[in-house]
């Protein structure tokens, strides 16, 4: 990848911003910013009930208690488009006046960066306050006669069946992954969901699947417990570097570029790994990001980032934080900012790649 | 397991937990009797009060919510011919008929008591099945999904109406608008004419509202009565449980059937009013006025809608799966209180599942409780001149439209159809036949792509399947047999017309014949996966009306394809009557584009209520101030912006303007 991945000026300057704020926590931000008596908008470009919308009502009620003055903080759903329609309001509505913030998720990051028709709005216009990873657990079953995650070898040529939600869903990363791995994996498109898939593969119509953290220790695990399902490995994550570094939830399971290199023999590199890793940085580690317009001033930012940071110290927080988020923590400052920045840039030929292999094996047209 | 369900009532039944649960009743029957409110909207009034409460009191007020909201969508589906909630559609049917006939309290108590009675029966089928339910619901491939959608789609033979042509092609309509936007199998777009709004396809309120409750507007405006003919509000609400009482026994099939759709995710929640609506009329034998105000028309869909919200908890907190629209907003309610769905649910949890079930009971009797009380009072409304009525149902439609994606395009969805239904309505096209095409046309696809995908064609064989098949012959043999003719009393020989009068009727059919053909070029334009299904459906909707058109042409008056409403009417009600109401729902769709809905509606009330309605300056104004104010009160409550017109788009407005 050529892109720069170095510290830019801004992140250095945000960073300087940030470690200042996070010394003096939490009266400082107060001291110049105050929302008091303000109705803050939290645009969520999904419907209600959905991940996304969960995540936002969860954070809310925290934001609303630490940001200074306590500002009404609201949930708004604006859904459409796969989640372009009310990321492109924001772009055309939004003021950097910090009363607006719009929570982006995978599903918001993967058109933009696959150049979709649809999509009006520009992540370099946006900088942003708070981001939110998660990670998830591929496995298989045991009729593929693989029992462990050293044994993956075994799938090279046997026939895999994935329940997709679409090609350019949160399921491309899968799609790439698999792709990469050179597996034979026929992707059956239309599920409604993760935990749609996930039947599927307890009726037996597929063979192999992932499941989000949460939804992998609480669904999963008994599974494999009770020998009917094998891990295989975990997406993993980024660290403070941008380096691919196992999931901290799930120590002993290899992450994808050990799988990989069991799999192929050869070190995780190349253009198609490099392929996948763009679209696993926007899926996982930079799953969900709070942004505001780029204009916004320094210490309404601060402020968001005091917040964020607070509310992660909260009984309360702590003790609900688990089902909504994983076991993932939010970060803010220039953690957040390495996030953002693997989430959402991509090389232009790995882009056309991309496209060009979702167009050629997939019949995808963007946006046609 | 009895210990843990003895205390997980005892649990429930503290004051403090009642009392959160008759806050989540309250909220569920608002919304419910609201059009285009359903639990979605619920829980966004819901949250802010779940941080912070006790697991039994969140579930007992998150499930009060869900639970009742079958039980108040009646109201409007009964009294305004409205659907309430897309799970109140075919209450319409008879429900609407009864009311204008005065007996619009008999209507609702015998729809009350049914609900009462399926949600009470599905948290008995929940309380026997949740331990043994998991295998069950994983027998349900997608083969079997996919034969379940055809036996859905079967029940279009009831609701054809006179013409079995007529009907098809209808439910094709329905079947091509539901497959507007991303293809299931390739993602492609299809017949999106380049909007962008057509990519997620037209959001079931629009649709629902657009065919049913917009003619009926257009109907009642031209009118200029009240909604009940006559002055008896009939035979009160006792008259409507001795009506209940002598169907027990459908309501009890009627019940299973919404309890067993509700539990096997993926067939959604919309489809099951109509299916045991549609059961209804197969098994009745004496006397059957369906269509023209039948009590069983009532009774059954209201059994089972209600029945299928006990059976979608199963798939929603077994596997994580929602089994409709509101269960997916549970869901969201039950992560927030840091309760994960899966097997826990019967193994460590069961405690909180058993507490889910009893508030569903609780909540089911206190719901219709209310609803019974309120029954009598509200019913009177039906005697309310209707011009007074309709600014109040116009602007309460809207609102509800948009609630959909939030888009001015959610209005003009509306009005277009809105007009299609008008025109279907004049002609005698069946538009449940239609809204069941619509429904089921995602499932159909995605579910026959998938069972060929995972079995290749050998699907067939499968014993689920087999069984399905018959059962879904069945239903199309019985269904013929008892057809439902809902074109009411005008659909006599007379509307037949003479032969120099059928000439909007032949046009209108060869209208939808130029739709097919357009939806056949553009399905045609895709790859294999993606055109096969529309294309398919184009074709047979082509096939119908290539033989519904030599009928209308050549057909002596009085065939039973010939139907045009407009024949039977009065000279004084002419055509210009006809299109008033849609007039008027056009001004203020036009309105908001202009100056955004809420400054349309401030319009609009004095306009329609003075030079419409013709009622004095003071009841206008007060009126209009009541509407705004409700208006406002509910985009504040739900943190609603309404859409831009022209004026937002050029100058920031303070709110609720902007």
């Amino acid at each position: 990848m050529s892109k720069n991945l170095g510290i830019t000026r801004r992140t250095g300057l945000a960073m300087a911003l940030w470690t200042g704020v996070a010394l003096t926590l939490p009266m400082s931000a107060q001291a110049s910013v105050s929302f008091e008596g303000e109705t803050i908008e939290w645009i969520i470009p999904f419907s209600p009930g959905g991940g996304s919308d969960t995540w936002a009502r969860f954070n809310a009620p925290f934001l609303q208690k630490y940001l200074p003055g306590n500002p009404t903080v609201v949930v708004v759903n604006e859904p459409g488009g796969g989640s372009t329609k009310g990321a492109n309001l924001y772009a055309a509505r939004a003021k950097p006046d910090g009363l607006q913030l719009l929570g982006t998720s995978g599903s918001t990051q993967f058109p933009y960066l696959l150049n979709d028709p649809r999509v009006r709005y520009d992540y370099q216009d946006w900088k942003v306050v708070m981001a939110s990873p998660t990670g998830g657990v591929v496995y298989t079953t045991p009729a593929t006669g693989v029992t462990a995650p050293e044994e993956i070898g075994k799938l090279a040529d046997q026939k895999l069946t994935y329940a997709s939600q679409g090609a350019t869903s949160l399921d491309l990363v899968p799609l790439l992954a698999f792709e990469a791995m050179g597996l034979d994996a026929r992707h059956v498109f239309g599920f409604q969901g993760r935990s749609d898939g996930r039947i599927a593969f307890e009726r037996g119509e597929v063979n192999i699947d992932y499941q989000t953290s949460s939804a992998y220790i609480s669904n999963v695990q008994p599974l494999v417990e009770a020998g009917q399902a094998v891990p295989l490995f975990s997406w993993g994550a980024l660290d403070e570097d941008g380096v691919l570094v196992r999931d901290p939830t799930f120590p002993d399971l290899p992450h994808f570029g050990e799988a990989y290199e069991t799999l192929t023999g050869q070190p995780a590199e190349g253009p198609e790994f490099d392929a996948y890793f763009a679209f696993f940085a926007a899926g996982f580690p930079a799953q969900k990001l709070v942004v505001v317009p780029s204009e916004t001033p320094d210490e309404i930012v601060t402020a968001y980032e005091a917040a964020f940071e607070a509310m992660k110290a909260d009984p309360e927080y702590q003790s609900a934080k688990e089902a909504v988020l994983g076991t993932y923590e939010q970060v803010t400052g220039p953690q957040a900012q390495t996030l953002f920045e693997r989430g959402t840039t991509i090389a232009p030929e790995l882009r056309d790649q991309v496209v060009e292999m979702l167009a050629g094996e997939y019949g995808v047209r963007l946006g046609e | 397991m009895a210990d843990t369900l003895i205390n997980a009532l005892a649990t429930l039944l503290t004051f403090q937990h009642l009392l959160y649960m008759l806050l989540g009743v309250s909220v569920g029957l608002t919304v419910g009797v609201i059009p285009g409110l359903g639990g979605i909207a619920g829980l966004s009034l819901l949250v802010p009060f779940l941080y912070g409460m006790d697991e039994v009191s969140a579930l007992a007020m998150l499930i009060g919510l869900v639970a009742v909201i079958p039980t108040s969508d009646t109201f409007s589906s009964v009294l305004m011919g409205i659907p309430g909630s897309s799970a109140s559609q075919a209450t319409v049917l008879d429900g609407f008929p009864l009311a204008r006939q005065g007996q619009a309290a008999r209507a609702l108590s015998a729809a009350f008591v049914s609900s009462m009675f399926g949600g009470l029966f599905g948290a008995l089928v929940l309380t026997g099945f949740v331990v043994i339910a998991r295998p069950l619901i994983l027998m349900f491939g997608s083969a079997e999904l996919f034969m379940l959608t055809l036996f859905g789609l079967s029940m279009v033979a009831v609701l054809a109406g006179r013409s079995l042509a007529k009907g098809l092609a209808a439910c094709v309509v329905g079947l091509l608008i539901g497959s507007i936007g991303g293809s299931p199998a390739t993602g492609e777009f299809r017949m999106i004419m380049g909007f962008d709004y057509l990519y997620d396809g037209i959001p079931l309120v629009v649709v629902g509202l657009g065919f049913f409750a917009i003619p009926e507007i257009a109907d009642l405006l031209r009118r200029n009565a009240a909604i009940a003919e006559g002055n008896a509000l009939g035979s009160g609400w006792g008259q409507g449980l001795r009506d209940w009482w002598r169907n027990v026994f459908l309501s009890l099939r009627c019940s299973g059937l919404g309890c067993m759709i509700g539990a096997i995710p993926g067939l959604g929640g919309s489809v099951v009013d109509w299916i045991a609506y549609g059961h209804a009329v197969q098994s009745t034998k004496t006397d059957p006025k369906f269509g023209q105000g039948d009590i069983r028309g009532v009774v059954a869909p209201e059994s089972a809608n209600n029945a299928m919200q006990g059976g979608a908890l199963l798939p929603t907190m077994l596997f994580g799966i929602p089994g409709s629209g509101s269960m997916a907003v549970f869901l969201g309610g039950m992560v927030l209180l840091g309760i994960e769905p899966g097997p826990a649910m019967v193994g460590a949890d069961l405690d909180i599942t058993y507490s889910v079930i009893w508030s569903l009971a609780i909540a089911n009797v206190m719901g219709a409780g209310i609803c019974l009380m309120l029954a009598l009072p509200i019913a009177r409304l039906t005697r309310v001149p209707f011009q007074v009525l309709a600014p109040f149902m116009i602007a309460l439609i809207c609102f509800a439209a948009f609630q959909a994606t939030r888009d001015l395009a959610d209005l003009v969805a509306l009005l277009v159809l809105g007009v299609l239904g008008v025109l279907m309505k004049r002609f005698g096209w069946p538009r449940p036949a239609l809204l069941i095409g619509y429904v089921l046309a995602p499932q159909a696809e995605t579910y026959f792509y998938q069972a060929v995908q995972f079995y290749d064609w050998g699907f067939v064989t499968r014993p689920g399947v087999i069984i399905l098949a018959l059962l879904t012959v069945a239903s199309v043999v019985l269904g013929l047999r008892n057809r439902v003719d809902d074109t009411g009393s005008a659909g006599s020989v007379e509307a037949g017309g003479t032969d120099r009068q059928r000439l909007p009727q032949v046009l209108f059919a060869a209208a939808i014949g130029l739709f097919f053909l357009w939806a056949l070029r553009d399905a045609l334009g895709h790859s294999f996966l993606g055109m096969i299904f529309p294309a398919s459906a184009a074709v047979i909707g082509l096939a119908m009306i290539a033989l519904l058109l030599p009928q209308l042409v050549t057909a002596a008056p009085g065939h039973k394809a010939r139907f045009d409403a407009e024949l039977a009417v009065t000279p004084d009600q002419g055509l210009a009557g006809m299109w008033g109401g849609i007039g008027w729902i056009a001004a203020l769709v036009a309105g908001s584009a202009v100056l955004g809905f809420y400054a349309a509606l401030l319009l609009f009330f004095p306009a329609f209520l003075l030079l419409r309605a013709r009622t004095r300056l003071v009841p206008a104004a007060l009126m209009t101030a009541s509407a705004a104010g409700v208006v406002l009160l509910l985009a504040w409550a739900l943190s609603l912006n309404f859409p831009y017109g022209l004026a937002q788009e050029h100058m920031a407005l303070p709110w609720p303007f902007s």
